[in-house]
């Protein structure tokens, strides 16, 4: 098995005093790609933003290429590890195209403008999510749907080898859901990267990774191989409430309820 | 297929306006020339009169408008930035309140000239330091948590200015009230805001890039790479600096910081690599030809020239705002 992008060694984080995760250790290696499953509050976002070098470990370790996180400088981790956040976070109006192009940012020396080549690239990422032709519209005019696609057009932008996707499906409807989560699972079978994405639907996790990382709060973490970790017992501990596990053409549908 | 005119189209049209507007500037005036007679006189020979007047009077007081338009402009588009916020100005943090408090008390103690201008960097200053030493609090540093704090010392300032205008004389209640709507005629030669400006503008465009991806939000900025709390830092420093240089040459003129951004904007669009230097040329602009009405409209009387900057600029700018298509 090829060197893991991505380790965590006994890492802790916490959130104003909760517990998040105690001394986890996960090993991503590329071609995979992990779901991220967990209640309300119970800290998905602040360890993926903790993955991501954005904020200190309680205790611990973050390795990114074998390299501790915190050790490399920031610019080089944004050329190896993407992260798509929950939010949108501007207020300042620019245009779709311009906003897919700040990707490109960690790639350029510091006095180059962007080239035809970046343009060429940032074009393709929003004809890949289905924003073709809405290249010169002010992002702040986008439906909720189509700013979400265009934060997702961004990070393809930014074209990292490590992944890291805080809800990719909020807010999409069914034809993006399952479009766009095919070609994340297809970033993670090509050219030696990894997705860990954080997701709400379970059948969404059942069907585009190959494992899941379970977050039950208190600081218990459960990872293993999607088959096997999502069943009915788990799911009903990881969301308080009754879930069914249905067989169904060969695979499984997960429906909330006894 | 672009949303907004290129390069090659936009900055000689802004140059070709900034020569016209200083132009016009040096050219109207209590006696009032031909292209001719400025041309000559700008060369060194014509009559000794319009040498004078052009070299003397109008020239320094042109440079010093263009200078400050193009600092509150510069600053006020950093400003935006640091706070991602499209109201910000750059009095948002109370350095146009500290620097007033600083001017009028200078003229409450009778001072003139130099020391009003001393005062007002000085009370520029220390509105600055004292802004960023209470935002910075228990909780760190948020923008937000900036704002606020620079609004409560604005109007802590607000309350002192009142007090002062209450205490002044009646002879120093002039000059105080001019000052506070901005005014070029304490003369200067325009020389240092002119020196700030070119080498602010010099030393912030390398980071326009980063400020492109600042503006998408800090989080965002910090992932991709760019050290988020220096450059804000930096931003600040920098913003605080060109606004005390702007308040201290002229007093406080409102309206230009704000607008010049956005009319940029809506003109040419929101890269900072074109909206710095372009807010720059379009405020020096404004502010001058804002300067040569407010001194010429109502001959003899010298109007302030913040009277004229909101009286051109609302209009201007809510046509702009009104023809702009989506929102903002």
């Amino acid at each position: 098995m090829s060197a893991p992008l991505l380790e965590t060694r006994a890492l802790s984080v916490e959130i104003a005093g909760k517990a998040v995760c105690r001394d986890l250790d996960l090993s991503l290696e590329p071609g995979r790609c992990v779901g991220l499953l967990g209640g309300n509050g119970v800290g998905k976002t602040t360890l993926l933003h903790t993955l991501a070098g954005l904020r200190a470990p309680l205790s611990g370790h973050v390795l990114l290429d074998g390299v501790p996180l915190a050790s490399q400088p920031r610019r080089r981790v944004a050329q190896r590890l993407g992260l798509l956040m929950q939010q949108p976070e501007d207020s300042l109006p620019a245009t779709v195209l311009e906003t897919a192009l700040i990707g490109r940012h960690p790639h350029l020396d510091f006095w180059r403008w962007e080239s035809h080549r970046d343009v060429a690239i940032a074009r393709r990422a929003l004809r890949n999510v289905g924003l073709e032709g809405l290249e010169q519209r002010v992002q702040t005019a986008l439906s909720g749907g189509e700013r979400r696609r265009l934060d997702i057009a961004t990070v393809l932008v930014q074209d990292p080898q490590l992944f890291l996707l805080d809800e990719p499906a909020h807010q999409l409807d069914l034809q993006h859901q399952m479009a766009l989560l095919g070609q994340i699972k297809g970033l993670a079978g090509n050219q030696g990267r990894a997705v860990l994405m954080s997701l709400h639907d379970i059948n969404l996790a059942a069907r585009f990774c190959d494992s899941v990382l379970m977050l039950f709060g208190g600081g218990e973490a459960l990872f293993g191989a999607s088959d096997g970790v999502l069943n009915a017992e788990n799911l009903s501990r990881l969301y308080h409430t009754p879930v069914t596990v249905l067989p169904w053409q060969g695979g499984r549908v997960f429906v909330a309820g006894a | 297929m672009q949303r907004h005119p290129r390069l090659v189209i936009w900055l000689p049209a802004l140059l070709l306006l900034t020569l016209l507007a200083f132009g016009v500037s040096l050219a109207l005036g209590s006696t009032s020339l031909s292209l001719h007679q400025l041309w000559d006189a700008l060369g060194g020979g014509g009559d000794v009169l319009s040498r004078t007047v052009v070299l003397d009077l109008r020239l320094p007081r042109s440079v010093s408008a263009f200078a400050v338009g193009g600092l509150l402009a510069l600053a006020g588009t950093l400003m935006q930035v640091l706070l991602r916020n499209p109201l910000a100005d750059p009095y948002i943090l109370g350095v146009s309140g500290g620097a007033a408090v600083g001017a009028l008390g200078a003229f409450l103690l009778g001072l003139a000239g130099i020391w009003v201008n001393g005062g007002a960097f000085l009370g520029a200053l220390l509105s600055t330091l004292l802004v960023f030493a209470l935002a910075h609090g228990r909780g760190g540093w948020t923008p937000t948590r900036l704002l606020l704090t620079g609004i409560a010392v604005a109007a802590g300032w607000g309350a002192v200015i009142s007090l002062l205008l209450v205490l002044g004389s009646d002879a120093s209640l002039h000059s105080m009230i001019f000052w506070l709507m901005g005014d070029f005629s304490y003369q200067s030669s325009g020389s240092l805001a002119l020196v700030v400006l070119v080498l602010g503008l010099a030393g912030c465009w390398p980071f326009a890039r980063q400020l492109n991806v600042l503006a998408r939000g800090e989080t965002l900025a910090e992932a991709l790479g760019i050290a988020v709390r220096p450059l804000s830092i930096a931003i600040y420093v920098a913003a605080s600096l060109f606004t005390a240089v702007a308040v201290t040459e002229a007093g406080a003129i409102g309206f230009v910081g704000l607008v010049v951004p956005h009319m940029f904007r809506m003109l040419a669009g929101g890269d900072h690599r074109r909206l710095l230097p372009g807010a720059v040329l379009l405020g020096g602009c404004l502010l001058m030809l804002a300067d040569t009405l407010a001194r010429t409209v109502a001959e003899p009387r010298q109007l302030p020239v913040g009277v004229v900057t909101a009286a051109m600029g609302v209009p201007l700018f809510l046509y702009l705002l009104n023809r702009a298509r989506g929102p903002l």
